[in-house]
């Protein structure tokens, strides 16, 4: 059990450097919208959402309803519901109520992500481990950024605002250069998001709207083509 | 004390919409299509987020571009998540440093 609990801490510790260098940029920019480094660091610790919560910091910033909000909030963390349903599948089948109640606390892009290499099934402790730091960081980078609001150059935020992309290159390049279903699934979502984003007719599309509908299809697409063996997901192996 | 309605329903919406589908859906599912469609579902979304928003990440074009080159040199080599990312940082705050001092 406290094996578990310390490889999953393991597992999390450049999940929590990438979450701090982001949520750093994403406390600067709470500050413009009037929210103070406290009221960012409880938004932080109660939400983990990077895409979310700067989101959520434009309709505090505009005066926005609650409607609006939850709205908001619903349209761009649908993509969570995807992931809760996809990583259930790896957790084990008697896992009680309650495990499952904390494991949806903090299931991110990159904790999914690095939850679905795992190689055995899902236990609590590994979770609670793999979820620690990544929440500490995102907060307190979070906090330390609004914090620190003004004294730091604009060209180092701007530069580690890179890193959080880098992560996502970092976890997918690879899967993609072994297997080409990936890869064909990858591209197909880089396409349809450059169309949503240079296509004039579909520019209106918010950009929360957009990532959903490039997911869906080019996951569905990759479906339809290459369905994966019904015994082993094809792609849990370590790259 | 507004902002912490705003941060409350942000949660709420949020936390709901990772418990539900963790929750409800206790057995296997058995669908292939559905098993292979949410095996895909992270390297869509991660791609879709990305690109192409990277390229406009940072001030100059060129500087993003040549911290995505860092970044899938690296990852095409198997390096790890803060290898990467640490690089594609680098990259982009020294190219644009350069840009700067060029004019």
């Amino acid at each position: 059990m406290k094996k578990e609990f310390t490889c999953g801490l393991r597992d999390g510790i450049p999940i929590a450097l990438g979450y701090f260098a982001v949520s750093f940029s994403l406390g600067i920019t709470m500050v413009s919208a009037g929210i103070s480094a406290l009221q960012g660091a409880v938004m932080s610790i109660t939400n983990v959402t990077s895409a979310g919560e700067f989101a959520g910091v434009r309709v505090i910033a505009a005066g926005g309803t609650l409607i609006e909000m939850a709205l908001t909030q619903f349209i761009i963390n649908l993509r969570y519901a995807l992931m809760s349903m996809s990583l259930s599948q790896k957790l084990d089948r008697e896992m009680p109520f309650w495990q499952r109640f904390v494991i949806a606390f903090a299931n991110t892009d990159e904790i999914f992500a690095v939850a679905m290499n795992h190689q055995k099934s899902l236990t609590l402790p590994y979770m609670i481990g793999l979820q620690s730091l990544p929440i500490l960081g995102w907060t307190a980078g979070t906090f330390l950024g609004a914090a620190a609001c003004g004294l730091m150059p604009a060209s180092v935020s701007v530069a580690m605002n890179v890193m959080l992309y880098g992560m996502f290159i970092a976890i997918v390049f690879p899967v993609a250069k072994k297997s080409k279903p990936a890869l064909v699934v990858s591209l197909l979502a880089v396409f349809l998001s450059c169309l949503f984003r240079y296509a004039p007719f579909l520019q209106g599309v918010s950009e929360a709207l957009s990532i959903i509908i490039c997911t869906a299809a080019a996951a569905a697409l990759g479906a339809v083509l290459f369905p994966v063996e019904d015994t082993e997901r094809a792609g849990s192996e370590k790259e | 004390m507004k902002i912490y309605v705003y941060i409350f329903v942000m949660a709420a919406v949020t936390y709901l919409i990772r418990l539900i589908p963790l929750t409800l859906i206790r057995r296997q599912i058995q669908n292939r299509f559905l098993k292979s469609f949410l095996y895909y579902v992270p390297y869509a979304c991660l791609m879709a987020m990305t690109f192409p928003a990277v390229f406009y990440a940072a001030d100059h074009l060129l500087a993003a571009v040549a911290g995505v080159a860092a970044a899938a040199f690296l990852a095409l080599r198997n390096k790890g998540l803060v290898t990467v990312a640490a690089a594609a940082s680098v990259t982009v705050f020294a190219v644009s440093w350069a840009m700067e001092l060029l004019g």
